[in-house]
């Protein structure tokens, strides 16, 4: 599964909102360089800029100053035909599945969204059908009970799961997921997960979680990158990072939570 | 045995929608709190824990509604008394209540020193502004918070800050009680780390008897509390000590939940998550049998046909299921 | 969907201004399907007829089939009508100056009056300080009087055309009644007639009809052009943004009543049509929709759904038809009741100005006051002249209002209660 290609990389990514007296900067100067296949964490406190980061790297937003490529080429996505391009690439899976969707559009429709970004527009209905009800059944959601209903009729982790259902549709080489799973039940969440990491073998691609929680992090990683006020204070393989972290910025971050093995140590506050 | 502070029993509350119909959030739950010592509730959003928190006080209104049971807060029996009692003699001197968004309660306009004054006037009329401000200070300092804050206005304040302030301020008048509904799970980890600190504080320093812990977050819960408690669809379907709770979980549901905690400890990588299929049933009508037979991996038939009443288990435990724990236990082992 | 119209009728103060503006916009269709009359036609020769019932007095003498009724009070009232409180007063004024003690005289009780005036007034007494004048008026009010106690009946007499004699051919006696139903000729007039003598019933569904079609261009033009630019301006940000609100904002300092002024008086009074009219004050008002829209889009376009629509590749006109619109759908709702029911009292402001549409096709609400104020219906007290004009604008600017509260508190939770 590993490659050693890179995927997506930056240098000097920087992200300045407002100037004069009311200049701040969210994300600043950080490089970075995603591989291909590796499962990638942002690990970041509220306000340490990683969702500024990770609507840049979906081209969301610009950015103030820096590079991002994609594949090798320097990405340019400047109209939207070439956005559209590179959103066949990268997609995203946002934290709260209740301001996600559109409330005003059945689930049908957001799933035919997605068969049409791939060309998939002109493919008679049957076929049409056919692949939705084969990217339900991979998160496992009955596509026939789902149709003529409302995303908002779901509980969160199955409106979470038609999400998955979807990045399935698009098959995207990047999937940045902001926060998961952190709206959902702790029982939910294992579901989410397990999914996220079958579409990850079932159509090769890169995901890249954007998350607080050190210990999700941990879980599901390869590759750790440790963010606070718009830096990247620490990065390196999971074990690394988590295991034996080096700065004390990591080290706080994880006193700070709460375990089952080791003590809990109330003093250091 | 330690004395009890707080004692709940068979308390059924209901929500009445506005189509009239009856949702039983929380369902004949029973439980007691000994002085000195905290109990922990867990279970999934839509579960009734945080409608269990707001029935404990005694204090109910439209849409929820109280249908049987007794409350007894230091063996005064608060069940049945009126709203204005309650909150005249109950709340804030008994028991004392932080929703998960406590800090939204300070108003933006007005400085925290006169957030307490209301507070504590309405329990003490005539207490002059020289009293208040000495027992606010007094209080601050004793949980580690800074003086000057009580002259600040909310917006100078942190998040965690807030947060702390209001507690401290609901603790003013030394409750016996405190229930808190996720106090800290709007915060940062460093500021839910103090927010805790402080909870703990203030069992420590005498200020509360007992404490009534509710979050979704089992590794806090364990670090937090002595005794847990989890419920599913508006009933206590296990409880225990933390520690045989976390380690050793008898209800298929809280083993499931004790398998679904990730931390960032070594080891885990290879561990692979509980995960529950299906979704809660719904509480408008609720399943005649086992409430959590739909999403159970041991349910036999007989499960479906009466409501399973709980179980006493070894060690002070119960737990509500029709197979007995020696089974279960070993079937969880067979597992791995 | 469903839901939010089972609760926007669940809402008492939606339901009551819904309620009024539905019975007036029904009165608007219903009413001319029964009375087609022109509502400009002239009715009457005289301004300001009073409201009544008015029966054609050839007919009830001529054609009609006569009735007697023995009624009590008859004679009571006709002489009570026939004698004003003026008149009563300077009957007083005469008693008391020839020496009748003023304690003895009630003017309310007409009989006695009569009595006394009958055995004391005499036309050669001169009070001091009496003139000419007085002393005539004096003798007219007296021979007026005549015969007002008379039992005989009024004898209707017809012209021998050759010799221009008389002939008695009826008589009509004070018991004389004749039924409404078979005369042929009456006309109810439930508000009385205007300055120019028009039923103004008619005339006021009428204008009310014109006016909340005023209002309603005038509120479309206002939301459409409020709606785009806001939507434009605070989605697409930058310097779209910055031109757009350059403009909203030169608009919001010149006071928008003024600038409405200036156009009507620039257009002239010929090419002012109720629709030109409609129009201006479209063109004029939509600066709050627009700014209120922009805030709006400006918090909606960072949410989750909208990104979710950008990365599944759905242009800019796409994102704002179906991910914007339908979130302010709402909001534009109740704007647009708004700008409806202040075009209607705009168009009343202009009107009464003088600057409202040409007064030859249709009445308007504020053209109907504006005739009023000209002819002083005020001043003289022809009260139905106005006051059903401004009864009905108030009510349909209230209702509006109401159903506007009543919406907000459906689609805005934090006003439930």
């Amino acid at each position: 599964m590993k490659s050693n290609s890179v995927i997506l990389s930056g240098k000097g990514v920087t992200k300045v909102f407002g100037f004069g007296a009311h200049k701040t900067v969210a994300v600043d100067h950080v490089d970075f360089s995603f591989r291909q296949g590796e499962v990638i964490s942002i690990v970041g406190e509220s306000g340490s800029g990683k969702t500024t980061l990770a609507k840049m790297l979906l081209g969301l937003i610009s950015t103030s100053e820096g590079e991002i490529h994609f594949e090798g080429q320097l990405r340019d996505i400047r109209s939207h035909k070439q956005k559209k391009e590179y959103w066949k690439n990268i997609q995203a899976i946002f934290q709260d599945p209740f301001s996600s969707y559109n409330i005003f559009r059945k689930i049908d429709a957001v799933l035919l969204d997605c068969i049409k970004m791939r060309g998939g527009g002109k493919f008679p209905y049957e076929q049409k059908l056919a692949l939705m009800r084969e990217a339900c059944s991979f998160v496992n959601l009955k596509f026939d009970e789902l149709t003529n209903k409302y995303p908002f009729e779901l509980s969160g982790g199955q409106q979470q799961r038609l999400m998955i259902a979807r990045v399935f549709l698009l098959k995207p080489k990047i999937l940045l997921a902001d926060e998961p799973t952190s709206m959902i039940d702790a029982c939910s969440r294992a579901t989410i997960l397990d999914m996220l990491m079958a579409l990850r073998s079932e159509i090769g691609m890169t995901p890249i979680f954007i998350t607080h929680d050190i210990g999700l992090a941990y879980y599901v990683s390869d590759t750790v990158y440790i963010m606070e006020r718009g830096k990247f204070v620490e990065s390196g393989s999971a074990d690394e990072v988590i295991l034996r972290p080096k700065e004390a910025y990591t080290r706080r971050l994880l006193n700070d939570v709460p375990k089952l093995h080791e003590e809990w140590d109330l003093s250091t506050v | 045995m330690a004395k009890v502070v707080l004692e709940v029993n068979e308390l059924t509350t209901r929500y009445i929608t506005r189509f009239r119909e009856s949702i039983y959030a929380v369902d004949h739950v029973s439980l007691k709190v000994e002085s000195g010592k905290s109990l922990g509730i867990a279970g999934e959003s839509g579960c009734g824990k945080s409608t269990l928190a707001l029935s404990l006080m005694g204090y109910y209104f439209a849409p929820l509604h109280y249908t049987s049971g007794e409350i007894i807060v230091d063996e005064r029996n608060i069940t049945g008394l009126d709203p204005d009692e309650v909150r005249k003699t109950i709340l804030g001197t008994e028991i004392s209540y932080i929703p998960q968004a406590a800090m939204n309660a300070l108003n933006p306009t007005r400085r925290v020193i006169n957030f307490i004054e209301d507070v504590i006037q309405a329990h003490r009329p005539g207490i002059t502004r020289t009293e208040v401000y000495a027992m606010a200070k007094e209080r601050f300092e004793l949980l580690g918070l800074p003086a000057e804050v009580l002259h600040k206005y909310p917006v100078e304040l942190s998040g965690g800050m807030k947060q702390r302030t209001v507690i401290a301020t609901s603790v003013i008048l030394s409750p016996k009680v405190l229930i808190a509904d996720e106090p800290s799970s709007a915060l940062d980890v460093t500021s839910q780390k103090m927010v805790i600190k402080m909870v703990m504080d203030l069992m420590d320093k005498g200020i509360i008897k007992s404490l009534v812990f509710i979050t979704h977050e089992l590794p806090l819960l364990y670090n937090v509390t002595d005794d847990i408690m989890v419920m599913y669809a508006g009933q206590v379907i296990e409880k225990g000590s933390a520690q045989e709770m976390v380690f050793d979980p008898i209800h298929p549901y809280t083993k499931a939940l004790m398998g679904s905690i990730i931390v960032p400890e070594a080891g885990l990588r290879n561990v692979k998550l509980a995960a529950i299929p299906g979704t809660p049933p719904n509480l408008k009508n609720p399943p005649s049998g086992c409430r959590f037979a739909e999403r159970c991996k041991y349910v036999m038939p007989e499960c479906r046909v009466a409501s399973v009443e709980l179980q006493k288990a070894s060690e002070g435990r119960a737990y509500r299921c029709l197979i007995p724990e020696e089974d279960l236990r070993k079937a969880y082992k067979h597992e791995k | 969907m469903k839901h939010m119209f089972r609760q926007i009728f669940q809402s008492g103060r939606f339901l009551v201004g819904f309620a009024i503006f539905s019975a007036i916009v029904l009165t608007v269709v219903i009413y001319p399907l029964f009375i087609n009359d022109p509502p400009l036609e002239i009715l009457s020769r005289g301004t300001f007829l009073a409201p009544g019932i008015y029966v054609n007095v050839y007919d009830s003498v001529n054609f009609s089939t006569r009735y007697t009724l023995l009624l009590d009070e008859a004679v009571a009232r006709r002489v009570g009508a026939r004698l004003n409180p003026d008149d009563r007063a300077t009957m007083l004024e005469w008693l008391t100056g020839n020496g009748i003690p003023e304690a003895e005289i009630d003017t309310a009780d007409t009989a006695a009056l009569l009595e006394l005036w009958h055995n004391n007034f005499d036309s050669s007494v001169r009070l001091p300080g009496m003139t000419n004048a007085d002393r005539n008026y004096y003798i007219r009010l007296t021979t007026s009087l005549e015969g007002l106690l008379a039992t005989e009946g009024a004898i209707v007499a017809a012209q021998d055309t050759a010799t221009g004699g008389l002939t008695e051919t009826d008589v009509i006696n004070q018991t004389d009644y004749v039924n409404i139903g078979e005369v042929p000729n009456f006309r109810v007039l439930p508000l009385g007639t205007d300055n120019f003598g028009r039923d103004v019933l008619t005339e006021l569904v009428s204008a009310a009809g014109v006016s909340l079609t005023i209002g309603l261009v005038a509120g479309t033009v206002a939301t459409t052009i409020g709606l785009l630019l806001g939507l434009v301006s605070g989605y697409m940000g930058g310097l779209i943004d910055d031109v757009i609100l350059f403009i909203t904002n030169l608009f919001t300092v010149i006071p928008g009543f003024v600038l409405l002024i200036l156009i009507s008086f620039s257009i002239g009074q010929e090419q002012r049509g109720a629709f030109t009219i409609a129009v201006v004050i479209g063109l004029t008002s939509w600066v709050w929709t627009a700014r209120a829209v922009r805030a709006q889009v400006i918090s909606l376009r960072n949410r989750d759904h909208v990104n979710l629509s950008k990365l599944s590749g759905h242009s800019i006109a796409y994102i704002l038809a179906m991910d914007i619109l339908p979130y302010i759908a709402s909001y534009v709702v109740m704007a647009l009741i708004l700008q409806i029911s202040s075009g209607i009292l705009a168009e009343a402001g202009l009107s009464i100005l003088g600057l409202g549409p040409r007064t030859t096709e249709v009445p308007t609400l504020g053209l109907m006051m504006n005739w009023a104020m000209i002819y002083q219906a005020h001043i003289l007290g022809k009260w139905w002249a106005y006051f059903p004009v401004i009864l009905v604008i108030a009510l349909i600017s209230f209702s509006m209002n109401l159903m506007n509260t009543g919406l907000d508190q459906v689609f805005n939770p934090t006003l439930r209660g």
